[in-house]
């Protein structure tokens, strides 16, 4: 592959019709790289949850995706209410998604955690009233 | 086992998606809470909900899911119908409650 690829994606706010959109444009991009598929699927997960969690709580956003040998740094951006209390948020069951978004059978507070356990590195930062940013790391050629 | 196999021995209605019932089916997963099927279902599994909107189709395609079975006579929304054409994975359904349905599709494929 070439040495080092970057891609981004907008992300709306509100807009469940496009949930998932991003997530899938960065799986083809990883199939045809030939990426392991253990670390496609992990991947997958962490990028849509984190995805989701921009559609269902942030104003707007975007995902920067940045591929070399070593690791695929994935970075999610938003503008939007940001978390006061990431440790809170981080707990499994802790959701404050709206009755309209749960009723969809998202707001399980389940992402947040499921991005944990699928990512090899995950750092958030937020500020509340600004928004929040989420950094995923994967590291290729099997380095933990 | 084929999605068709599965559609034909527990009877389910075909809704959209027919190009994909030669998917080979290993196992199934039953949860309407998104991530929870994010986190914890399978490739090649049918996944049975009550969830008709779109992104149970985002879900399917992203975790290369075989099939998706909507219970107690639930219908796609178009636009579901719409993508599991496009991304050949069937989206199927039944009268029955998930506890009948789970309960026949696991004594077919366990
Ligand atoms: N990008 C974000 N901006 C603002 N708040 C967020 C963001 N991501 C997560 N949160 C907060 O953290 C909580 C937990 O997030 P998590 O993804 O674990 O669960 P959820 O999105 O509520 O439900 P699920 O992901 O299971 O559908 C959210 O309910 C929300 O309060
Ligand atoms: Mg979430």
């Amino acid at each position: 592959m070439a040495e080092r690829m970057q891609f981004e994606y907008n992300v709306d706010g509100g807009n469940f019709t496009r949930a998932g959109f991003a997530s899938s444009e960065i799986k083809k991009i990883l199939k045809k790289l030939n990426v392991d598929i253990g670390i496609v699927k992990r991947t997958v997960v962490a990028t849509y949850e984190g995805e989701v969690n921009i559609v269902a709580h942030a104003y707007s956003g975007t995902i920067y995706v940045d591929i070399d040998t070593e690791r695929i740094r994935i970075n999610l951006k938003d503008e939007g209410p940001g978390i006061p209390d990431i440790d809170q948020a981080m707990e499994e069951g802790y959701s404050t998604a709206s009755s309209q978004v749960r009723e969809m059978g998202f707001g399980a507070g389940m992402g947040l955690p499921n991005m944990k356990k699928n990512a090899d590195e995950m750092h958030i930062t937020s500020e509340v009233d600004k928004g929040t940013e989420v950094e995923i790391v994967m590291f290729l050629n099997n380095k933990e | 086992m084929t999605v068709a196999d599965v559609v034909k021995v527990l009877g389910l209605e075909v809704f959209s998606g027919a190009d994909g019932l030669d998917r080979d089916v290993t196992g199934g997963y039953v949860s309407d809470l998104l991530s929870d099927v994010m986190g914890n279902a399978d490739a090649g599994e049918i996944w049975i909900t009550l969830q008709t909107h779109k992104n149970v189709m985002a879900i399917a395609s992203l975790k290369d899911l075989a099939a998706v079975i909507l219970v107690s006579g639930h219908e796609p929304d178009d636009n579901t119908a719409q993508q599991s054409d496009e991304e050949n994975i069937p989206v199927l359904g039944t009268s029955k409650s998930a506890f009948e349905i789970t309960g026949k599709l696991y004594e077919l494929i366990k």
